[in-house]
This record gives structure tokens, C-alpha cells and sequence, in this order.
């Protein structure tokens, strides 16, 4: 499903972002500064924030002004992604029915995603005694329950080891191509756009820029994102 | 090299153990002295076992209804965005500062027999309605301790994480599971040791007793402490009646000690959490309709004291000018007296915490042994102490002081320790390594991160010292009156337009004192 951000316009106190852009099916990432407003630009896809102006499409749909439950989008969060008194389990269910009366079909296919996250077995733990990149991986068990056709990480797995990172980021691509979704991935590494990222978006100075190739971005950086990158 | 143990230095040490005897003594003291006086021959009588009934009867009431009636006001206040919202999460602050007997006075003149609400109810041939009694003493303590409890709840709601919500918008969560979900695990982790501080509050809340119980249907058992010392001077009586309201102020304090009630006051108040899930119309006027109520059941008892006060200040008795002299001069040297104990015991606690934490969780006890020994208890005993040598009657003022300082002592402690032990956790081994020791560590490091608790517990001590109509009523002497006995004074000569008019100064005063010390915390401040 592509994402049509039209003449879109942000506007947060005395913080302002614009974008004009098309997110294609496929992974992209999206880079920039700190503060640049990465993490806004999801949140208002998402519906977090509603727009000062300018229309956001999936595909055919206008929902610019759909409540979040409406659109066809999972963010994951940075953290907080679990309730910390549910188990695995039913942190997973929670993406298939929010009161968690599930059917026993049901139940057996929040226990099918938790294996395909590598968390078989696990589901009676609560989130305290999971690590952080295990907890990540339940955030994404419920996102392959929820099985929508956008997925959207907002610097997911920051805190986690460069080893443990990749692997949470192959995960993601087998996701990804699995479910043949939208993947939009923050991220201040562009390591981690390389490794997952077809195309990527730089945002910075309160401007979102539409899509590139992420090898020749990385390659030939623009003038911001030289000076972020430190090349 | 070797990682020598760290050395407490001398100044803390001395004054810190000063502190720690001081305190001991002071608490511990009237214990032992109303232990030896105590007349356990006679036990307890009937009406003794009474109002050990109805002290615990309106006290669990009083607190249940607090709590309950705190979670749809904190709710609405939560998740609503409104002009006047900051007006009147101030206005929930006032209570708590706010002189007890003044507010005795506010609500009377709305529920009282010539009150607001008994006008209303003979305009349509109903009768007066009449809140002396049990009824009195719950509506008084839901006044006080509702806000409190909001207040406390906020603070729990502004602690679930944004993400949280975002989570429920996302996932298409009816409100029902966002409480079952989000926030009701957070009331359940506040809401006892909610209960507890409340309770203990009502245990000992000598001036509503005074003023709105009485009888042998509503007496509590530090009313019948006052009795036995007041106006049947039995000494006997009066310290076994101590020790029974120690312990049950002690197992309550030791309840809620474990069940850990934030204590800081100033947080997580503002914020509005962004909801998704709240737009239904009906949601929207039931928010309204719990907001508006307490707005006029907290606000109405103050606009009635400036109505009433206002007109009759001109004719002030000349007594008020020295009353004030004296509510002040204790409140001030109260204040100064608690914050120091509150500075020089955090000073040690925090010394003591990084190598021996054991013993600095005894020191912390003992600073918090005053919510334990109520200050009636402690006035009962230092009454019994003093008067072998010395006609306590004379000392009504120093006592006065001293016992205050001891009961706003937890509170201070419980501000000042955290931002001392959160400033040496960030900035101690930046200290160390610069070298910097003493005097100028404590200016340089310590003191910017201190300060604005400091100023909000010195405050805090100032008001309640202000307002406090309990140990005052069993020392002073006809001739010797703080403005809030001289409130209770002309009360009892229904002298009420008087009474309203000394309470204005008292209020403005209070509230004064409380924003010298609070703002020079914040002076300068950034962030």
C-alpha cells in the first residue's frame, strides 16, 4: 500500500515540519538529525497529531483526519510497547481482541506468532523478566497478529547491541516480505538503512524529503545530511 | 586501586547525630513520660472504648469516601483540556494549607443550621439540616483529604506512559479495557497507601473534632484527651488515652510507610494525557458535571468566608494584632526548626546510604517517628514532662512551636532526602573527583538542587504551624491566642462574622508565608 503525503504541514508550538511525498511498498528508512521531527512525522501518520494542512492517502483512502484505530497502521514505539502486568501472551493478544476474550483458535495463533518472533515457549513471562530486544520482539508478535498493511518503527531497537539489532532488523525484513507490508523505519543509523532500507527519506529543518535510493543517498549526502553523518 | 570506603565528613556526622538525639528525645520522650503516668488500674471505661470506636469508624469513612470520590475527579482532570483547569488544580492545593478552623468556618456557613443549604431547604418548607456530629467530621475530613487524594491520583495518571495511550488509540480499545488496561494497575499501586495517609490524617485531626464532634456520640480519642486534661485534670486518664492513640497511629503509619505513597507534591500535574478514546458527548458531561460540583464544594466555603469576613474587618477586636505576632513568630521559627532537623538528618541519611544502608533506613525512622506520635500525644506528654518544673501554661508558645516543628518534620524529610540522594547519585563522583569538599560542595553542588524542595517543605511547615488548633487549645492560658484560637474563641461566643474576619488574615497570612518560602525556592530557577 503506498502512503501519499500531500502538502502536508506540522505545526507543534514553535516547531514546524513539511512534507511532499510518496511512500512506496517496500522498507524505507527515515533519517536525520535529532529533533528534526522523525518521530513526528510517524506520530501524525499514525494519527497522533492531526495536520495544520495537507492530506495523507493510503492508497485510494483520504484518512487525514481518521481517528488511529481506523488507519491501516502499527507503530511501534521506541519503548512502553507492553503493559507491564500482562504476560507475553497476552500483550501478543491484545492485538486481536483488545479485552482479551480470545477463542481457542485465536489463542493458537498468538502462540504461532510468538514462535515466529523466536519467543515459542515464553508466553507466561511478564516484561520484566524479558530483555529489551525480547520485549521488541512481542511488540512485533501483535504487529504480525494486527496484520496490517503498514508497519512503522520509530527507532525500535536503539538500545540494543549491534548484533542483536541486525537480527532484529532481519526479522523485520522477513516481516516485511512476508506480509508484503509498508515498513517505515526511524532510525539515526545508517547502517541499519543500508541494511534493511530500499529507499530513504532525510528529514531535517523542519523538511521531510521525498524518498531516494538509499545506497547512492549514502554514497553522494546532500549538504544536512553530510554534516549529521559527519562526512 | 583500592576502593577505600568513603568517609562521612565531620560536619555532617555531628550535626546529623545532633539532629537524630534531638528528634529521639523530643519523640520519644512524652512516650516514656506517659507510660510512667499512664492508669492502667482503671483501664478504659465505656465512653473511652467509644470514642476509640468513632475515632476508627470516622476515620475508615472519612478516608473511603475521600478515595472514592477522588478517582472520577482525577479522572475528568486527567483527561479533559479546559479553560480554569489550572485554577483548579490550584484550588485542590489549597486544602491542604489551608488553617483548619478557617475552613470549619467556610463550611459551616454552607452546611451549617443557619448555612447556605438550610436557607435553601426551609424555602421549600424542608427542615435546616444539622452537620454537628458524624456527619460534620466527614464532611470537614472529605474536604481536606478529596483534593489530597486527587491530587496524589493525578500524579498517577501523569505517570502512565504516553506511549500507553497511544497503544490503546491504535489497538481500538473501548474505554472500558483502557481502564481495566491502563488504569486500573495504576489505582491499584496508589490507592492504599492513599487510603492509609488519609486515614491517618482523620485519626489525627484534633480541631474538626473540636469544632464539629463532641458529645458522647462524637468524640474522638484525642477530644477526650483534651477533657480529661482541660477541664477534668486527670493526668492518668488523659496519658493512657495517649498511648492507645499511639498505637493505633502507629500500626497505621507503619502500614503506609511500606506502601509507598509519592510524596512529592508538585508533579505531573499540568500535563493533560492526549486521549483517543474519550470524545463520547455523555463522557464529556459526566467529566463536566464531577468537575463543576467540586469546584463549588471547594469553593464555595472560601467565597463564603470573604463575604462574611470581609465586611467586619473594619471592627476587628484589638486582639488580633498580637494574636497575629504570635501565629507568625511560632510559624517562622516552627518552620526554621523543622527544615533544619529535615536538612541536617537528610544530610546523614544520604551519608549513610551509599556504604551502611541498614542504619540509614533507622535514621529515616526515627525523622519520621512524628507521623506515628501524634501531636496531641506529644503535647500530652511534654504537658506531663514539663510541669514538675516549670507551669506549662507559661510555655504555650515555645511548646506550641516545638511540637509543630516535629510534626512537619516527615514531611520535610520525605521532600529534601530524595533530591539530596538524587543529587549525589548524579553529580557525587563529579564532585569527588574535582576535589570539591564542605562549605563550597554544598554550595556548588548541593544547593541549586535542593533548593526548591527546601523552600516548598519550609513553606509547608510555615502554613500548617500557622493553622494548627491542636497543641495551642491544651497549653494557652485565657490571655495568650494565636489568630486560630482566637477564631475558635469568638466562634464560641457565635461572634461568626468576627470569627470570618480574622480568618481572612489568617488565610492571607498562611498563604503568604507559604509563597515567600515556595517562590524563593523557585527564584531563579530554570527548567
Amino acid at each position: 500500500m503506498d502512503i501519499n503525503l500531500e502538502n502536508i504541514l506540522i505545526r507543534q508550538d514553535d516547531f514546524s515540519l513539511r512534507a511532499n511525498l510518496i511512500l512506496q511498498k517496500g522498507t524505507t528508512a527515515i533519517i536525520g538529525p535529532s529533533g528534526g521531527g522523525k518521530s513526528t512525522l510517524l506520530l501524525a501518520i499514525a494519527g497522533f497529531i492531526s495536520l495544520e494542512s495537507g492530506k495523507i492517502l493510503f492508497g485510494e483512502r483520504n484518512l487525514t483526519n481518521a481517528a488511529p484505530a481506523e488507519r491501516p497502521v502499527t507503530l511501534l514505539f521506541q519503548e512502553n510497547n507492553l503493559f507491564p502486568h500482562l504476560t507475553v501472551f497476552q500483550n501478543t493478544a491484545l492485538g486481536v481482541r483488545t479485552n482479551l476474550k480470545l477463542s481457542k483458535a485465536e489463542a493458537e495463533f498468538v502462540e504461532d506468532a510468538l514462535i515466529k518472533v523466536g519467543l515459542g515457549g515464553k508466553s507466561k513471562r511478564l516484561p520484566s523478566e524479558l530483555s529489551g530486544g525480547q520485549r521488541q520482539r512481542v511488540a512485533l508478535a501483535r504487529a504480525l497478529l494486527r496484520d496490517r498493511p503498514v508497519l512503522m518503527l520509530d527507532e525500535p531497537f536503539a538500545a540494543l547491541g549491534p548484533a542483536l539489532r541486525h537480527e532484529m532488523l532481519d526479522l523485520v525484513a522477513q516481516i516485511q516480505q512476508a506480509q508484503n507490508a509498508t515498513v517505515l523505519l526511524v532510525t539515526h543509523n545508517p547502517d541499519d538503512a543500508m541494511r534493511v532500507a530500499e529507499n530513504t527519506v532525510v528529514v531535517s529543518d523542519g523538511v521531510a524529503t521525498p524518498p531516494v535510493p538509499t545506497e547512492a543517498l549514502l554514497e553522494n549526502p546532500p549538504v544536512t545530511l553530510a554534516s549529521y553523518l559527519g562526512k | 586501586m583500592a576502593n577505600r570506603a568513603k568517609q562521612i565528613d565531620r560536619f555532617t556526622q555531628v550535626s546529623g547525630l545532633a539532629a537524630l538525639l534531638f528528634v529521639a528525645l523530643l519523640a520519644l520522650g512524652p512516650l516514656v513520660a506517659l507510660g510512667f503516668k499512664a492508669d492502667t488500674a482503671t483501664g478504659l471505661t465505656g465512653a473511652d472504648w467509644a470514642a476509640v470506636r468513632f475515632t476508627i469508624l470516622q476515620a475508615a469513612l472519612s478516608a473511603i469516601l475521600s478515595v472514592v470520590l477522588a478517582i472520577p475527579v482525577a479522572r475528568a482532570l486527567a483527561r479533559r483540556k479546559f479553560f480554569g483547569r489550572g485554577a483548579l488544580v490550584t484550588l485542590l492545593g489549597a486544602p491542604f494549607i489551608l488553617p483548619v478552623i478557617v475552613a470549619v468556618l467556610g463550611l459551616l456557613a454552607i452546611w451549617g443550621r443557619s448555612g447556605l443549604v438550610s436557607k435553601l431547604m426551609m424555602s421549600v418548607g424542608a427542615d435546616r439540616i444539622s452537620i454537628y456530629g458524624l456527619a460534620g467530621v466527614l464532611l470537614a475530613h472529605v474536604f481536606f483529604n478529596l483534593p489530597l487524594v486527587t491530587r496524589l491520583i493525578l500524579q498517577g495518571w501523569g505517570r502512565i506512559p504516553t506511549e500507553h495511550f497511544r497503544l490503546a488509540a491504535q489497538l481500538g480499545m473501548r474505554p472500558t479495557d483502557v481502564f481495566k488496561q491502563l488504569e486500573w494497575p495504576m489505582l491499584r499501586s496508589i490507592l492504599p497507601g492513599a487510603f492509609l495517609l488519609v486515614f491517618l490524617l482523620c485519626v489525627t485531626s484534633f480541631a474538626v473534632a473540636l469544632a464539629l464532634g463532641g458529645g458522647p456520640k462524637a468524640t474522638t480519642i484525642e477530644l477526650a484527651i483534651y477533657q480529661a486534661l482541660r477541664f477534668d485534670f486527670d493526668l492518668g486518664k488523659a496519658a493512657l488515652l495517649g498511648l492507645v492513640q499511639f498505637t493505633i497511629c502507629a500500626l497505621v503509619a507503619f502500614l503506609s510507610l511500606r506502601s509507598v505513597v509519592q510524596s512529592n507534591f508538585g508533579d505531573g500535574l499540568a500535563t493533560v494525557v492526549e486521549r483517543w478514546d474519550v470524545s463520547a458527548p455523555l463522557l464529556k458531561w459526566q467529566d463536566g458535571i464531577v468537575l463543576t460540583s467540586v469546584a463549588v464544594f471547594l469553593g464555595a466555603p472560601l467565597l463564603a468566608i470573604v463575604a462574611r469576613g470581609f465586611p467586619s474587618l473594619p471592627n476587628l477586636p484589638p486582639s488580633v494584632l498580637s494574636a497575629a505576632v504570635n501565629s507568625l513568630t511560632v510559624a517562622l521559627f516552627s518552620a526554621l526548626l523543622s527544615v533544619l532537623l529535615a536538612l541536617t538528618l537528610a544530610g546523614l541519611v544520604d551519608a549513610l546510604r551509599s556504604n551502611q544502608n541498614s542504619l540509614a533506613k533507622v535514621v529515616e525512622g526515627v525523622g519520621l517517628l512524628t507521623l506515628a506520635v501524634s501531636p496531641f500525644v506529644l503535647g500530652t506528654g511534654l504537658f506531663i514532662i514539663v510541669r514538675p518544673v516549670a507551669d506549662p501554661f507559661a510555655l504555650a508558645l515555645p511548646i506550641t512551636a516545638l511540637v509543630n516543628a516535629a510534626i512537619s518534620l516527615p514531611f520535610s524529610l520525605r521532600a529534601i532526602l530524595p533530591a539530596l540522594t538524587q543529587n549525589r547519585k548524579s553529580y557525587g563522583r563529579l564532585g569527588d573527583s574535582l576535589g570539591m569538599a564542605g562549605w563550597s560542595r554544598f554550595r556548588i553542588s548541593v544547593w541549586p538542587n535542593i533548593r526548591r524542595p527546601l523552600g516548598f517543605s519550609t513553606g509547608l511547615a510555615a502554613a500548617l504551624s500557622m493553622g494548627d488548633l491542636g497543641i495551642i487549645t491544651l497549653f494557652a492560658p485565657p490571655d495568650v491566642e494565636t489568630l486560630p484560637l482566637l477564631m475558635y474563641r469568638l466562634m464560641g461566643a457565635y461572634r461568626m462574622d468576627d470569627a470570618a474576619s480574622v480568618a481572612l488574615i489568617l488565610v492571607v497570612l498562611t498563604l503568604f508565608l507559604f509563597w515567600v518560602f515556595d517562590r524563593g525556592g523557585r527564584l531563579g530557577h530554570k527548567s
